[in-house]
């Protein structure tokens, strides 16, 4: 079954739904279906009841970070709203713009078809970063979505136990983030090159 | 006591030895490591103690599942920042004497992982360690390497004067400070009073590996 069959027959039996196919440019050509969020939950009720698809299995739950197109490390975005100047870095860490996405690969072990590639994207990467879980679709998704909540930051409402999973409670940071800021704690490398060589270099303060 | 008259005398029967040498051959032939491995390089810690290469024959069969129980620490695999406090804590209820082998590139430096946001960058960061085990993993005859370089290594201390052991230096402290969990590291991300960064001079950094000054 082509993925433009199955968005028809999701459109059809989920009402009021969004759909969007994202075409793959590469040779593996897995396109995948974006689903709006609030339609996701039944989408992926259907998905896995409906007798002749039967995703039965969810095997990868991933997390990819769209940032802004042009992130720039100077932009400042000061927010006085509530009163309160938030410090120049925390701008940094999270431009408005951009967004986060989570990508459900499905097959069917029943009747043995897919992979179908499902992705779920926030409306940005700062505040509206809520998405819903589909772990009671698929209780496999449990730990891949803890994981992604941990390194990318992704909320997953209705998630039984949405707890970080690799990194400890009082950590703040999302490590899988493109704009994710490492302590200074470069200390040495016998053959430093390349990430590490800058790294090196911005430690001891010459920037050539 | 000279050597050849212990060994004339030991001819006649008369086996002489002094305190040290004593105390030294018990420390170092019943080392008991603690029963425990945190990556890939445990696995070879378990080969290793099992039939094929025997780690019994050294004194070291039994692998305590108490640090109470326990004298050698074999950090083996890599450590990350969320289990370091607790080899920090293993560490300090371990009795004195005891010592650490930090075994494969993880627990040295972090090995493959070095600069990533989850690893430390070696154990020695926050406890002393005895011997260094390089590879990744390090082969079982590595470790037993590792294992005898330790022996010799207790075999050879002084009881007393300045080079003694840490354990019979009141002053050398037995335990060290836990690191917490901060909002972005490990705080302290390192104790200074064990471990420092060596010296490095940036103008070598560009092209070659000899980076120490």
């Amino acid at each position: 079954m082509t993925l433009e069959l199955l968005k028809s027959e999701i459109e059809a039996n989920v009402p009021g739904c969004r759909l969007e196919i994202i075409p793959n440019p590469s040779p593996s050509g897995q396109h995948s279906l974006l689903i709006d969020p609030e339609h996701a939950l039944a989408v992926a009720g259907f998905l896995r009841d409906a007798a002749h698809l039967r995703f039965d299995y969810c095997s990868n739950v991933t997390g990819i970070d769209w940032p802004a197109p042009k992130l720039s490390g100077k932009m400042k975005l000061k927010e006085m709203g509530d009163g309160m100047e938030h410090d120049a870095e925390e701008e940094i860490e999270a431009p408005a713009t951009g967004h986060l996405e989570a990508v459900y690969h499905l097959y069917s072990m029943e009747k043995k078809h897919g992979p179908v590639i499902v992705r779920l994207r926030t409306e940005d990467r700062a505040n509206r970063v809520h998405l819903p879980s589909l772990t009671p679709v698929w209780r496999s998704a449990d730990f891949q979505e803890r994981e992604i909540f941990d390194l990318y930051g992704i909320v997953f409402d209705g998630h039984p136990d949405l707890r970080r999973i690799l990194m400890w409670e009082e950590f703040e940071d999302h490590p899988m983030r493109r704009d994710y800021r490492e302590p200074n704690d470069y200390e040495y490398e016998p053959t430093a090159h390349d990430e590490v060589l800058r790294k090196t270099r911005e430690h001891h303060g010459r920037t050539a | 006591m000279d050597e050849a008259l212990k060994i004339e005398l030991s001819k006649q029967g008369i086996f002489a030895t002094t305190l040290q040498e004593l105390y030294n051959w018990g420390r170092k032939s019943s080392l008991w490591p603690l029963n425990f491995g945190l990556a890939c390089c445990a696995i070879e810690m378990i080969a290793t103690t099992m039939a094929r290469y025997d780690l019994a024959r050294f004194g070291a069969e039994v692998f305590r599942p108490s640090p109470r129980q326990a004298d050698l620490m074999i950090v083996a695999g890599t450590i990350t920042k969320k289990m370091a406090p607790q080899v920090v804590r293993l560490y300090n209820q371990m009795p004195e004497p005891k010592y650490v082998i930090s075994m494969g590139a993880c627990a040295i430096s972090g090995g493959p992982f070095k600069q990533g946001y989850n690893v430390l960058k070696g154990i020695d960061r926050y406890i002393p360690v005895d011997i260094y085990i390089p590879g990744c993993p390090p082969r079982p005859e590595a470790l037993i390497d590792g294992f005898m370089a330790l022996q010799k290594k207790i075999d050879e201390q002084q009881l007393t004067g300045s080079n003694r052991p840490r354990h019979l230096n009141a002053d050398e402290p037995s335990e060290f400070p836990v690191p917490q969990f901060g909002a972005h590291d490990l705080e302290p991300s390192l104790n200074p009073e064990v471990w420092q960064a060596p010296l490095v001079n940036i103008s070598l950094a560009d092209n070659d590996d000899s980076g120490t000054a």
